[in-house]
């Protein structure tokens, strides 16, 4: 069995590799946020002969809306189309209009969605989502530490385990932030509903190899823990693998055949649920071995020493 | 111990008959219509539907208290019973919104302009006769078929609240009542509307013991409402919500600008101050989000959910098998179990399924079989140290309970706090995935714990104790699924 452990400085690279791009995306241009968050209308529509992006653009316009956002959903003798654009209240005069002038300029069609949410409504959902993401973490720390009460640190493990799984909501984050980039992708409702999915679904993983640790470090006191670590992680692997696998399956099988509606929802998992097998093996515990051995507190040392250094000549 | 386990084993089989039984789809096999009672209740972005938040914006000098709210909403809810959808849902949410959900509603722009119209209030002269409250009833204000779906509504006919039915202090029980259909029958005079009504209260009836509904009437309503009661003494009246009739009190004196509906039943007593205000104030709706899904999505999103499930859980199922043999199949058996005792759980309960709701159950299917991969990994390790099958069986289990629990805790705080996140921004796909991912847990962790042990314990018990290789031991670790298939 390789010893996972001594390469740990490969594995943190090797996530810092994934996050950071992300990372400056998400700096920089942030994500693409849907209707659910800043408010407007989505509607799908179903046209009975071809169509394009772009007639359906210019029908709009014709009616008065400037900055709608036409883009072809389904496949493409489908016809189907989603279009974004500044609120338009369902039942209004207006929304008449918009469907008369469509169906003259475009063609006749079905109506597959329409949805609509006033911009005061959006930010309380994003708030009411941090602090969902914020209780679930307290509470998964919690009852972490009283998991691992018998153990010498039973905060460490919590803390391990929450930042893996920041690590992971941060991989789905900034991914979603280069696909909004490249590809328009917007994030919904649904997908707070995914990242929350991938928080329950990593801390779930990286229990299983800390609860091997946790029997290992009474079964073999003697042994370092660096060597705990890496022997749990190989009794555990083959789990972790296994268990990701048939759920990566399920997802794919989701992404492949399932609705379009659920597909990006479906992609945000898939990516936190990777993620998230890989950070409970290479990163959480990992964690656990750079804290027994100091080395995070002499990271974090030099990092403070660092900044009060320059400080001194100028004093 | 073994009989315990045969006991288990005839629980199990009965178990997974019954919830078969109930999760079967269509009809056949029906006993008494107890099947056809309990349908899978699908939620709206797969039947398709309208879902609508409306926000009170109070008029200028009015107060919005929960008592309005509350008044609103149930002058909602009597309109969209008028509109024959099936299983509406209207709720209040925070202070001042609502949120209405009308599954498969047929024009969803005519329903949302229906929802923010206010409310008409009438009082009206029954012409002697009592009116039982669900009554549709043409006012000289207009024919009930003005009045949102009442088409609909008349085809039901049932009374809105049954106890409100029955008494009034003295029914006029012999009089025959109109019946739903009143197109042919009287036009009633209104003597009241709504906006000459000043205010309701609970108070006191003149005994002192009863709580009673007081209400107050403005300066022109007052004359002719005195002159009405005064020369109907003894007669009943009746109280109208959008040409619905809530309440048919007898008069007992005559009435000016304060009077008092005695009779109402003291359970009843608050609910018709808040329809009487409602009716009064109706407090002006405007829609900040709405949302409707067209029948062909729902329709097209369960047929791809489906294949896909039936795809993932055949891919599961293979896989579980190559690489775990005899215990991968007796998993796959208790997968088997568990999805049919959580459709059961999910006919009965009932939870309404959306598209996240059975993503939810699909990665419920993940953690369930993490769950029976946990069991069998330990005892795999179990038999490499020599330990016997019945011993390796055992102590597999116990070893992995706690990764189990532990594991699935977790998972349940993340839904529990889901849950109650989307129940507060009233986001429906939140619930709908939280309680269908917390069922599946809960459920997964039974399965794996009784099932999947009884049936290894059943097989251990069958004298297959000889042959480990069916558990995976005494083999070379299998590096590729194909490898176990020799």
């Amino acid at each position: 069995m390789t010893r996972l452990a001594s390469k740990r400085k490969l594995w943190f690279t090797v996530s810092l590799l994934v996050i950071i791009p992300g990372l400056i995306s998400l700096i920089f241009s942030g994500l693409k946020l849907g209707i659910d968050f800043t408010g407007g209308t989505l509607w799908e529509v179903r046209f009975a002969q071809p169509a394009t992006a772009l007639e359906i653009e210019t029908a709009l316009r014709e009616a008065g809306v400037e900055t709608a956002i036409v883009q072809r959903s389904g496949p493409a003798n489908d016809e189907t189309f989603l279009i974004r654009m500044p609120e338009v209240t369902e039942g209004s005069a207006r929304k008449a209009e918009l469907v008369q002038a469509l169906e003259t300029s475009v063609g006749p069609f079905t109506e597959r969605e329409y949805a609509t949410v006033g911009g005061a409504l959006s930010t309380q959902i994003r708030n009411r989502a941090i602090l969902a993401v914020a209780l679930a973490s307290i509470g998964i720390l919690l009852y972490m530490a009283y998991a691992f009460r018998n153990t010498r640190r039973p905060l460490l493990y919590g803390s391990s385990a929450l930042v893996a799984m920041l690590h992971d909501v941060l991989v789905v984050l900034g991914i979603f932030s280069i696909l909004g980039l490249l590809f328009n992708v917007q994030i919904d409702a649904l997908f707070i509903t995914a990242l929350l999915t991938v928080i329950g679904f990593s801390v779930h993983d990286t229990i299983v190899v800390f609860d091997r640790i946790r029997e290992n470090l009474a079964k073999h006191p003697d042994e370092s823990f660096e060597s705990i670590v890496d022997y749990s992680l190989a009794q555990t692997v083959v789990r972790s693998l296994n268990t990701s696998l048939t759920v990566i399956f399920t997802l794919l099988a989701l992404v492949l055949f399932g609705g379009g509606s659920t597909r990006m929802f479906v992609l945000a998992l898939l990516i936190g649920i990777i993620s998230g097998t890989y950070s409970s093996i290479f990163n959480a515990s990992q964690l656990l071995v750079a804290w027994e051995n100091g080395e995070i507190q002499r990271l974090f040392r030099r990092f403070t020493g660092a900044r009060a250094d320059p400080a001194l000549p100028a004093a | 111990m073994r009989n315990r386990t045969w006991l288990t084993l005839s629980f199990i089989i009965v178990l997974a008959v019954v919830s078969g039984w109930i999760a079967l789809p269509g009809s056949a096999f029906d006993i008494a219509g107890m099947r056809a009672a309990h349908p899978v209740r699908q939620g709206l972005d797969l039947q398709g539907g309208l879902q609508v938040v409306l926000q009170a914006r109070p008029v200028a000098g009015q107060t919005l208290d929960s008592g309005t709210l509350e008044g609103t909403r149930q002058t909602l809810e009597r309109r969209v019973n008028g509109l024959g959808v099936s299983e509406p849902l209207i709720q209040t949410r925070g202070s001042d919104q609502i949120i209405v959900e009308l599954p498969g509603v047929d024009d969803p722009e005519e329903a949302t302009r229906i929802l923010q119209e206010t409310a008409l209030l009438e009082i009206i002269d029954p012409l002697g006769q009592y009116l039982p409250p669900g009554t549709l009833v043409d006012t000289t204000l207009g024919p009930a078929d003005d009045a949102l779906g009442a088409e609909a509504a008349r085809s039901e006919a049932t009374p809105a609240s049954p106890e409100a039915a029955t008494p009034v202090a003295t029914p006029v029980a012999a009089t025959p009542v109109p019946t739903a259909r009143t197109t042919t029958g009287p036009v009633y005079e209104t003597i009241i509307s709504g906006a000459e009504l000043k205010s309701a209260y609970v108070t006191t009836g003149n005994t002192g013991m009863n709580q009673v509904v007081g209400f107050e009437l403005q300066g022109d309503a007052a004359g002719r409402f005195f002159q009405y009661t005064s020369s109907h003494l003894g007669q009943p009246m009746s109280i109208v919500i959008d040409k619905q009739v809530i309440s048919s009190p007898t008069i007992n004196g005559a009435i000016s600008t304060q009077g008092i509906i005695e009779g109402v039943p003291p359970t009843e007593v608050d609910d018709l101050v808040i329809q009487l205000k409602a009716g009064a104030l109706g407090v002006p709706l405007d829609v900040v989000q709405s949302r409707t899904v067209g029948p062909t999505l729902g329709q097209d999103s369960i047929e791809k959910s489906i294949v896909a499930g039936v795809i993932g859980l055949g891919i599961v199922a293979l896989f579980m098998i190559l690489y775990y043999r005899v215990p991968g199949l007796v998993s796959v058996i208790a997968l088997l179990i568990y999805t049919a005792v959580v459709f059961a759980i999910f006919k009965l309960v009932p939870v309404t399924l959306t598209l996240a709701g059975i993503a939810g159950f699909i990665l419920s299917i993940g953690m369930a079989v993490d769950a029976n991969v946990l069991i069998f990994a330990r005892i795999k390790e179990e038999l490499h140290l020599g330990r016997s099958l019945t011993q390796a069986v055992e102590s597999g289990f116990a070893h992995a309970w706690p990764s189990i629990r532990d594991s699935n805790i977790t998972t349940m705080i993340t839904t529990f706090i889901l849950y109650l996140f989307g129940n507060y921004t009233g986001t429906s796909i939140i619930t709908g995935f939280a309680l269908t991912l917390f069922i599946g847990v809960v459920i997964s962790m039974f399965t794996a714990i009784t099932v999947t042990r009884t049936l290894l314990r059943v097989l251990v018990a069958l004298g297959l104790s000889d042959t480990r290789w069916w558990f995976g031991a005494n083999m070379p670790e299998p590096s590729t699924p194909a490898a176990a298939t020799q």
